[in-house]
């Protein structure tokens, strides 16, 4: 149907450097503990702030009383909403980039409680312990509103739902229906109607949210070492809050020990730290505690229905598919849930829905995968569920269903080798031994189940910029702003810039995490490879184009009337294509022609051309062995088998690792992963590591992953799709659809813990 | 945490004065529990009393008649790791190595392992009542988040359970715990160590205040060739008991000549009940009886809602520790920590 | 409805603060002095006394081991430990097992084996290894698993630390079975040709 206009990848196959398992660069500085994180900064004289949270979910700060504490020696100062000045008046200038819809939070504002450990004061001191102690003997009167609601279900059955309005960067409203759906199901031979559940979700990435602020005393002039995404975007919500410019307000962020999400939004500890430093006009730290992590955005708790029918060889003859989700009192914070389905599977007769109710809680955040773990654990389980009543086996069940277009939107996928990870996967799982009977499998005590699951994700790119610097010795230096929270950006840059210019790696420095680089995106969406990538590959042509022209100017030029198109770059070396022995030194360039360095900036965009003619998408099979003890209800996730296909593998040593990250995200949420939220007190309470469970290194047993590479011209420059979210997919429904296979028993509500299977 | 100061006592009777010369006064072992318990101010002691110097508590040494002292300083590691201790006490190394972590281990002491505090979510949280940490203002737990929380010997004041591994198979061999106080040393036998929480449930065990516990004495029977504990967790390691069960028998042919056995996870202390006890001496092992023990067991259980799974699947785990250890030929691993996950 | 909560002082007539005292700890082979009182943990002692900033915060209760220095060869979560009460001890941090130019073998398998992401709980994944290897206990990959738990890994690279710390353990002797890379070759893009 389609024509494919077919353009040769601007980066060649048969690269030396792109898709070969490189090592990080920054690792030594990693495992050496020479890499610094936000709160590693020890600027000198450093004040410490400890940030006091709220008791209660609802009411009102009547009295602080600061006296007994400031009266302790080397207390700075307590700011409260009593005593910060009012930086901006509108709340408009608290959004950041990917503020959803509504009021953000603006911390220490308003005497009001809108949910529990919200952040109340922060008291500022000389040493971290001091501050600790004196946040302990600060006395807060509270008026405390009973009349609050924490519990979704409740909200659900009281009618508080409401369509999720449009206004968050990203948000995909639901598909439009097609067909007749509801008629399609009455009348299908095999239907399946289940309610699949989840509950909130916190990120807790190891380092825990932190900023230093370096006074640099110098009018307002600051280093601003922050946890975050994305430096850029901390310091635009800085510069409007505080009115500052971006020489003012300069974030620096190289090490960002995991985020997931959490890091997308500036947290309240950046905002803390630069009040007191601009107040105080002094350095100061501000960490959260483990504790207080549970006070900053989580993966909604969302009820998900859907309905499901196949006629009798399986074609599916009705998808409906409805979320409900939390948000907030005063922010619609919004995920694309139910689309996913819709892409997935073809199916004539659609219904989807996604609605939010407000509670109690703080604003809800993107969580690895926002929004499509969440769909791809309640649609791929559904699947699973009528493949048994079909009496077809799961995995031919997808493929009877399986779309090459995307059916939401009537486009072809730029690529999309899904059945191919059907396959691979299977093989190298051994799925055809499976029995499909449930309870058919043991192994001594333990029942054996073998399950999987499809997801889907978004081939996303967004702006970005780079700079270069290629200096006389042959070094070269690439620059940009954007953020490593361990997917591994400074490797994959480095490998594209070495590339790009035929250098040597450990001639390339790539150098991220600062306001005063070249702007580049928040790392989310899985968009940084594509975006950034682009950027870098842009801007090292560019430096290029400059060599080949003072190439061009030395005497006898082997290159003398080449086009830049006609010229590779290789071993440090530009070479005509058309004859290799026509070849120039890169460092023999740059000496005759007496520049100290060549320089570039430059910047990539997505092709909206190809945006509109494609849908583009990674996808994903995930196939899991589970043991479970029969009379105790233990579940083992023992095999993992996570095929990817995500386009190019740019550095399938750490692209292997997102995908192993993710699918131990998909055990995690499947088995493990819940806050517990106590509805009379409004309050997370198992707030803390030992009691929000995530997986250990016993946990975690044997995982393949197979990358099923796709050449794909359409969906950036560099063909890559991201890796960063798609490994999750699909792992909690296969572990969810082994332990039916394995004990009969249908869990719908994450997670699977042992109570569930008694 | 609150400012303190801190005495490095060199010596039992020294470290017994310096406590009782201080107000608001409390002993530092290992720490593993009391600085994360200041660290959230639910333990505000104004003076620490450190032990960590006490070298001559930190022996493990024979006693006459075949039994063994475990110092109240040892660390936990080094006790599961004596010898000694993996040979003829084979159960308590395996219940120490399937609590917390190889770091905790280290540093954590015998002597501190029995004063652990509960995990209740809410004893932990200064936001919310808790009887046991804020005396009369009232459980939160009992209609509240109450997984990790207790279904035996709870009263309406508190349903809080005890969180060692150890102490559960302390329970089970009868140890002794020896203490030095004020008034001089003493003994207190292991079944009245813990208490339940009745009205006092601030109280977790009947130390007198400034008593300091020297050692833990091990009889001499250690159940050495048919034991078992079985640990039921959220993840594979690093967790807490939701419910664990210590099993030691003496074994005659199929025939129960002794059995001890307690469970962790469900009560306010190691949990035995002598009288299932005798149901099985005498007896020949049987799935049969092993459930008609593990009814007997929770008769009088009491499920709050969230924790309600801890009766069926303590009964359960009842079942199969006493089947493991029956059948303890069969099942016997070389790695006795990696045994204790089903 | 409204009721009156109080987040009062804990205590109604608060401690005085303890002094500060001179406290001489021994780390990495050299003794340090620092002004400190007795609330301090030898954690908070190396990241905001001795910059040594290498052993991690990640939740300050030993819930996951992100903090782990070796001390007098055994492994131990800083910050649960008095910096006080750790005088006299050998203490060995991340910086004392090799620096970024002298690693040690156990630092450079986490990063031939991609044993980290984020990179913020490897400095107490590497001691805790370091502390298993002391110990001599375990062998097996189950038994590495299991005297590895002490260490959370948000990022999710537990297979690639087992694949490392197996590797040192044993001398690069041991296979682990623990997981493979497949890469399926690049086809022509199939929109064209389907549909």
């Amino acid at each position: 149907m389609s024509q494919t206009i077919a353009t040769p990848p601007t980066v060649r196959l048969d690269s030396d450097v792109i898709g070969k398992p490189i090592s990080r660069p920054e690792g030594a500085a990693k495992v050496s503990g020479a890499a610094k994180y936000a709160a590693e900064y020890n600027v000198p004289n450093l004040w410490y702030g400890y940030i006091v949270d709220s008791p209660i979910a609802k009411g009102k700060i009547l009295k602080i009383d600061v006296d007994a504490v400031l009266a302790l020696p080397g207390v700075k100062q307590v700011f409260t909403h009593e005593n910060v000045p009012s930086f901006a008046w509108f709340d408009r200038s608290y959004k950041d980039d990917v503020a959803p819809g509504g009021s953000p939070f603006r911390p220490l504002h308003e005497p009001e409680i809108m949910f529990s450990q919200q952040p109340v004061a922060l008291v500022v001191a000389e040493t971290f312990e001091l501050a600790r102690y004196a946040a302990s003997i600060l006395r807060i009167d509270y008026e405390v509103d009973e009349n609050f609601n924490t519990d979704l279900e409740k909200a659900r059955a009281a009618g508080k739902g409401f369509d999720a309005p449009k206004g968050k960067t990203g948000f995909l409203p639901p598909p439009k229906p097609k067909g007749d759906a509801e008629g399609a199901f009455k009348a299908a031979p095999h239907q399946v109607t289940g309610e699949y559940t989840h509950h909130a979700q916190h990120h807790n990435p190891m380092e825990m949210f932190a900023t230093t602020v370096e006074w640099l005393g110098d009018g307002k002039k600051m280093n601003i070492y922050d946890k975050t995404q994305g430096a850029p975007n901390v310091q635009q919500y800085l510069r409007k809050i505080f009115s500052l410019s971006k020489e003012e307000a300069r974030v620096v962020s190289k090490f960002t020990g995991g985020a997931f999400g959490a890091g997308l939004r500036p947290q309240h500890q950046v905002f803390m730290a630069v009040m007191a430093a601009l107040e105080l006009e002094h350095s100061v730290r501000v960490s959260m505690t483990r504790q207080q992590m549970f006070s900053m955005g989580h993966r909604p708790h969302t009820i998900q229905d859907i309905k499901l029918a196949s006629d009798e060889q399986g074609y599916l003859q009705s998808l409906q598919h409805t979320a409900f989700a939390e948000t907030s009192q005063f922010e619609d914070e919004t995920e694309t849930v139910v689309n996913w389905s819709g892409i997935l599977y073809k199916c004539d007769n659609s219904k989807f829905g996604y609605e939010l109710a407000k509670i109690d809680v703080d604003t809800p955040a993107d969580m690895r995968a926002p929004g499509a773990a969440t769909g791809s654990f309640a649609i791929e389980c559904a699947v699973d569920e009528l493949s048994y009543k079909a009496g077809v086996d799961p995995l031919e069940f997808r493929l009877l269903n399986y779309t090459y277009s995307d059916p939401t939107e009537n486009k072809p996928f730029s690529s999309k080798r899904l059945i191919d990870c059907y396959h691979e996967g299977a093989k190298r799982f051994g799925w055809e031994q499976r029995n499909p009977e449930p309870r058919s499998m043991r192994e001594g005590n333990m029942l054996v189940g073998w399950g999987m699951g499809t997801g889907c994700w978004d081939a996303s790119m967004q702006k970005a910029a780079a700079k270069a610097s290629l200096s006389a010795d042959g070094k070269l230096t690439v620059h940009s702003a954007t953020n490593d929270q361990g997917a591994g950006t400074y490797v994959i840059m480095t490998q594209i810039a070495a590339q790009t210019l035929g250098l040597p790696l450990d001639q390339v420095t790539f150098v991220l995490g600062d306001t005063n680089l070249p702007e580049a995106p928040l790392q989310g969406g899985s968009w940084t490879a594509a975006s950034v990538g682009s950027a870098v590959q842009a801007t090292c042509q560019e430096v290029g184009k400059k060599l080949l022209k003072l190439a061009q100017k030395m005497d006898n030029s082997p290159l003398d009337g080449v086009a830049f198109e006609d010229v590779q770059f290789a071993d440090g070396h530009m070479r005509a294509n058309e004859d290799i022995t026509k070849s120039v030194a890169i460092t023999e360039v740059l000496a005759t022609s007496g520049e100290a360095a060549v320089e570039a900036e430059s910047s990539a965009q997505p092709n909206p051309i190809n945006m509109l003619k494609y849908s583009m998408h990674s996808h994903n099979a995930a196939f899991v062995e589970v043991k479970v003890d029969e009379d105790l209800g233990t579940i083992h996730v023992t095999r993992v088998v996570n095929a990817v296909a995500a386009g190019r593998i740019l550095n399938p040593k750490t692209a292997r690792s997102q995908v192993l990250g993710g699918t131990v995200w998909g055990i995690s949420m499947a088995l493990m992963e819940e806050a517990y939220l106590d509805n009379n007190l409004g309050r997370y309470m198992n707030h803390n590591y030992a009691e929000y469970h995530v997986p250990v290194n016993a946990d975690i047993h044997k995982i393949d992953v197979i990358f099923v590479e796709e050449e794909d011209d359409h969906v950036n420059p560099l063909g890559v799709k991201g890796v960063g979210e798609i490994g999750m997919l699909g792992v909690a429904a296969a572990i969810a659809n082994a332990v039916y296979h394995a004990t009969g028993k249908r869990v719908r509500d994450l997670p699977l813990t042992i109570d569930k299977l008694l | 945490m609150n400012s303190f100061t801190l005495t490095q006592a060199a010596a039992v009777d020294e470290a017994v004065s310096d406590f009782a010369g201080h107000t608001g006064a409390a002993y530092l072992g290992g720490g593993t529990n009391l600085i994360d318990l200041m660290k959230e101010n639910v333990s505000r002691p104004t003076h620490l009393t450190s032990l960590n110097h006490l070298s001559a508590l930190g022996q493990i040494e024979d006693l006459p008649g075949g039994g063994l002292r475990l110092g109240a300083l040892a660390t936990n590691a080094d006790t599961a790791w004596n010898p000694e201790v993996e040979v003829r006490y084979p159960l308590l190394s395996q219940t120490i190595l399937a609590g917390a972590t190889p770091q905790l281990r280290n540093m954590a002491t015998n002597g501190g392992n029995l004063l652990q505090r509960t995990r209740c979510y809410y004893f932990y949280d200064l936001a919310t009542p808790c009887n046991k940490r804020e005396p009369g203002t009232g459980c939160s737990a009992i209609n509240g988040m109450n997984r990790v929380c207790g279904v035996l010997g709870t009263s309406e004041s508190c349903i809080a359970t005890q969180p060692s591994d150890m102490c559960v198979a302390l329970a089970a061999l009868e140890a002794v715990v020896r203490v030095q106080g004020p008034n001089g040393e003493r003994t207190i036998k292991f079944e009245d160590f813990h208490r339940l929480p009745g009205d006092q449930p601030e109280l977790d065990n009947t130390l007198a205040p400034g008593e300091l516990i020297t050692a833990i004495d091990l009889p001499a029977q250690g159940y050495a060739k048919n034991f078992t504990y079985l640990k039921l967790r959220d993840r594979a390691s690093y967790a807490f008991a939701l419910v664990s069960v210590a099993v030691g028998l003496e074994m005659d042919g199929n025939t129960i000549k002794t059995a001890r056995f307690a469970l962790g996870g469900v009560a306010h202390k190691p949990w035995r009940d002598q009288a299932a006890e005798k149901m099985l001496e005498g007896q020949t092992a049987s799935p049969d009886l092993f459930r008609q023990v593990a009814a007997k067991v929770f008769e009088s259980a009491i499920g709050y809602g969230p924790n309600s799974f801890k009766i069926e699947l303590g009964k359960r785990a009842i079942v199969r520790a006493l089947k493991q250890a029956t059948e303890m030929d069969q099942a016997l691993d070389s790695n006795a920590f990696l045994n204790t996950n089903p | 409805m409204s009721l009156h909560f109080i987040q009062e002082p804990l205590d109604h007539t608060p401690p005085a603060i303890a002094p500060t005292q001179p406290v001489t700890l021994h780390i990495n082979g050299e003794d340090h002095t620092i002004q400190i009182a007795p609330w301090t943990s030898l954690l908070d002692a190396l990241r905001e006394y001795l910059d040594l900033t290498g052993t991690k915060k990640g939740c300050d209760h030993g819930q996951c081991g992100a903090c782990t220095v070796l001390m007098d060869g055994k492994r131990i979560n800083s910050c649960l430990a008095l910096a006080t009460v750790y005088q006299g001890k050998q203490i060995t941090t991340i910086e004392g097992l090799g620096g970024e130019d002298d690693l040690s073998p156990l630092q450079q398998a986490f990063i031939d084996h991609d044993a980290f992401q984020c990179g913020y709980c490897t400095p107490g994944q590497i001691c805790s290894a370091q502390g298993l290897i002391n110990e001599g206990r375990a062998k097996t990959e189950d038994e590495v698993r299991e005297l590895m738990s002490g260490n959370l890994c948000r990022c999710g690279a537990y297979t690639n630390i087992l694949s490392a710390v197996m590797e040192v353990l044993h001398d690069g002797q041991v296979v682990v079975d623990n997981g493979t890379l497949v890469t399926i070759p690049m086809q022509p893009t199939q929109s064209s040709s389907v549909n």
